[in-house]
């Protein structure tokens, strides 16, 4: 399936399947089912390069609260891929829970991506893509509109 | 003076709705060109409101917290004239629906909506639903604290949040400040009561896991006292818990309730405490200024004090008995000396439940300009309030409700139906709603008569979803299709107040549709031999049980 990342084309590594990774943990890619326990990756996050999370429709959302867990809650900095029911309508929401690469065969994926993060300017939810929400920015008076 | 006395938007809101407004543009563009499959398109349409029914597409318009302007009703008046047949259907989630919506118009309505900053965001779809709450909030004697504020802050947290938008099922949250449900809690999939506690602090009962539909449950409190300023923090904790391991197999079995019920409510809070405490401190937590910022956009109107006797109204109540019947059920008190609330029933005798026409809504907008403070309420009865009139102005509104047709003395009555659209329009119904609705509206239409008869509720669903909340009426009318046939299942016995919450229970064979009105009629017969004192319907069947209801229904059809 084609890749697509905002960065370019990461360096490939081969994710293991996690029962696979598990007998062999010091592998630094590992491709998880969204019924996978995501908190047994905590201690092995600063070596982990690139994880896989699976949307087996793009209807099933278990692996976006994954993904916020390992960038929120685990502090996951390596490559973070959605494979699977991958849509162009779900890149902004891929994106704000902390994905960085995507597969899909969808026509249009790499244009669609590279508007993804512009096609909302105004964001309601602190998450771990680090954007600042309308209810911060309007404790900050210089920046805040009047009503 | 501030145009309204509720949240108004800001720049941040006004660019999202048009931001959501032109990506949604782009993807109906992109479906008519054959570019999106309808089962890649649906999810898409039905978080921006739009449902395929079964003659055409209907767009459920989200008015949150039920709270409307009239410069807003008015717009909803508009929309309906140019893009729909000139009416539209009052829902009980607060919501309005229009009907007959062309696919290739649905952007510009959603764009004319946004003029008058409203949308129809996650009003279908799997994802965490426009948020209800108590339709007197803000006026009510008996509240705590406004439920909108808090409406509010879960409004923007949860619209297009990124982790939330494919639940495994939908996901309704209701909110009261009062000790007196009027948003029926228990029976969703979040309910928040504000309560305050021994130390004079104010915060949240959290219930979670109530709901109707195949299967009604009474939703359990997760957490006795919740502080305020840790409610988004609890919210995002129990959708995360949901989100994980709610169930996906099998779609009637996907709603929170049921993780709530095969897990247990003890397993289920431990899991939701210990996601909570790992986010309570992070920017979820809600700061003071945040909080004030909102609740100072709610700030009730000043309403100068007047007198609680009025000699126009004594005067008309004198002359004119329907207009007393009127003051009695559908005006209620208001927490300032000499206001009340009222009530216009949208359900005027023989009518579809909830049906208001583009011409009554800006009737109905005219009435609030005069005498409301230009402001609105949608119950969850599907009925439209006033929130704010000085009794002395009482004679006039009701005059004007009249012409209106919204004038009928029923609110809380054996006509006061709530009835989903059912299959004179639902896709997903057995059986028609709103002609069962009209037929038990017109055979008890006389006013003294309902009065007689008291508060009863008749709740009637098309079908086991249970949109017409039959599972919580005093008699519950649930439409079944047997071989082709619609016939209705009777039960007593449901509630929706709080403390009293309980589903009904299934009186006996359902019937056919020629003989709803006929059992009605019987299950009222027996109460009015039956009852002592003041007792309404439901208390003589808790009294009795469901014997002689049963005995002279099943005899008379």
């Amino acid at each position: 399936m084609p890749l697509f990342s905002e960065a370019g084309l990461p360096a490939s590594y081969v994710p293991l399947s996690f029962s696979d990774w598990q007998q062999r943990p010091e592998w630094p890619a590992v491709s998880l089912a969204n019924t996978d326990p995501v908190e047994d990756l905590a201690p092995h996050v600063g070596r982990l390069r690139l994880i896989v999370l699976n949307f087996p429709k793009f209807s099933d959302g278990r692996a976006y609260s994954q993904a916020r867990l390992l960038r929120g809650r685990m502090g996951y900095r390596g490559e973070l891929r959605a494979t699977g029911g991958v849509l162009i309508d779900q890149i902004p929401f891929m994106l704000r829970c902390g994905f960085d690469s995507f597969e899909s065969e969808q026509k249009g994926f790499e244009e669609a991506l590279a508007k993804a993060r512009t096609l909302f300017s105004v964001v309601y939810q602190p998450t771990e893509d680090g954007r600042i929400p309308a209810s911060r920015l309007r404790l900050d008076h210089t920046v805040a509109p009047t009503p | 003076m501030p145009d309204t006395y509720f949240y108004r938007y800001d720049d941040f809101d006004r660019t999202l709705v048009a931001e959501r407004v032109e990506q949604f543009r782009d993807q109906v563009r992109r479906r008519l060109a054959g570019e999106l499959t309808e089962e890649q398109f649906k999810p898409l349409r039905l978080t921006n409101g739009l449902y395929l029914q079964l003659h055409a597409y209907m767009l459920r318009i989200a008015i949150p917290y039920g709270t409307l302007a009239s410069r807003q009703l008015r717009k909803l008046a508009e929309i309906s004239r140019k893009y729909d047949r000139g009416y539209g259907h009052f829902t009980t989630r607060q919501n309005l629906q229009l009907n007959w919506i062309r696919l290739e118009d649905a952007p510009d309505a959603l764009a004319a909506l946004a003029e008058v900053d409203m949308h129809a965001m996650q009003t279908s779809g799997n994802c965490i639903r426009n948020v209800t709450a108590d339709h007197y909030a803000g006026a009510a004697v008996d509240e705590i604290e406004d439920p909108r504020i808090w409406c509010e802050i879960v409004r923007q947290w949860s619209t297009l949040h990124p982790e939330f938008s494919f639940l495994p099922r939908k996901f309704k949250i209701a909110i009261t400040g009062s000790p007196n449900d009027r948003a029926a809690v228990r029976v969703h999939d979040i309910g928040l009561r504000l309560w305050k506690n021994e130390a004079g602090e104010v915060g949240f009962e959290v219930i979670v896991g109530g709901g109707l539909g195949r299967t009604p449950m009474i939703g359990k409190t997760l957490r006795e006292f919740l502080p305020r300023d840790e409610l988004l923090a609890y919210l995002e904790a129990t959708l995360r818990v949901y989100n994980r391991y709610g169930r996906r197999d099998n779609l009637y079995k996907a709603r929170i309730k049921i993780l709530v019920h095969e897990i247990g409510a003890e397993k289920m809070r431990e899991e939701v405490e210990a996601e909570y405490l790992s986010i309570r401190d992070s920017a979820l937590r809600l700061p003071a200024e945040t909080i004030e910022a909102i609740a100072h956009q709610f700030a009730p109107p000043v309403l100068p004090e007047r007198p609680m006797i009025s000699g126009r109204v004594e005067a008309e109540r004198l002359s004119n008995a329907d207009f007393a019947l009127w003051l009695k059920s559908n005006v209620a008190p208001h927490r300032v000396k000499g206001y009340a609330i009222v009530t216009a029933s949208l359900k005027p005798a023989g009518s579809p439940p909830g049906d208001a026409s583009a011409a009554q809504m800006e009737g109905v907008a005219d009435i609030a300009d005069a005498f409301s403070q230009s402001e609105l309420r949608v119950s969850h009865e599907q009925n439209l309030i006033f929130p704010h009139v000085a009794i002395d102005d009482l004679p006039q509104v009701y005059k004007s409700l009249a012409a209106l047709g919204f004038a009928e003395a029923n609110i809380g009555k054996i006509t006061d139906i709530i009835a989903c659209p059912g299959l004179d329009y639902c896709a997903l119904a057995n059986a028609r709603s709103i002609p069962v609705a009209q037929r038990i509206s017109t055979h008890f239409a006389g006013l003294a008569r309902q009065h007689d008869i008291g508060d009863l509720k008749i709740k009637i669903s098309g079908c086991i979803n249970a949109c017409g909340h039959h599972h919580v009426g005093h008699i519950g009318i649930l439409g079944v299709d047997k071989n082709g046939v619609e016939l209705y299942q009777l039960s007593l016995g449901g509630d929706v107040d709080f403390g009293k919450t309980a589903i009904g229970t299934i009186l006996g064979p359902a019937v056919t549709a020629d003989k709803v009105v006929e059992a009605v009629d019987s299950l009222v017969a027996t109460y009015l031999d039956n009852r002592q004192d003041n007792e309404r319907f439901v208390d003589t069947y808790r009294r009795l049980g469901a014997k002689p209801f049963k005995e002279r229904v099943y005899a008379a059809v």
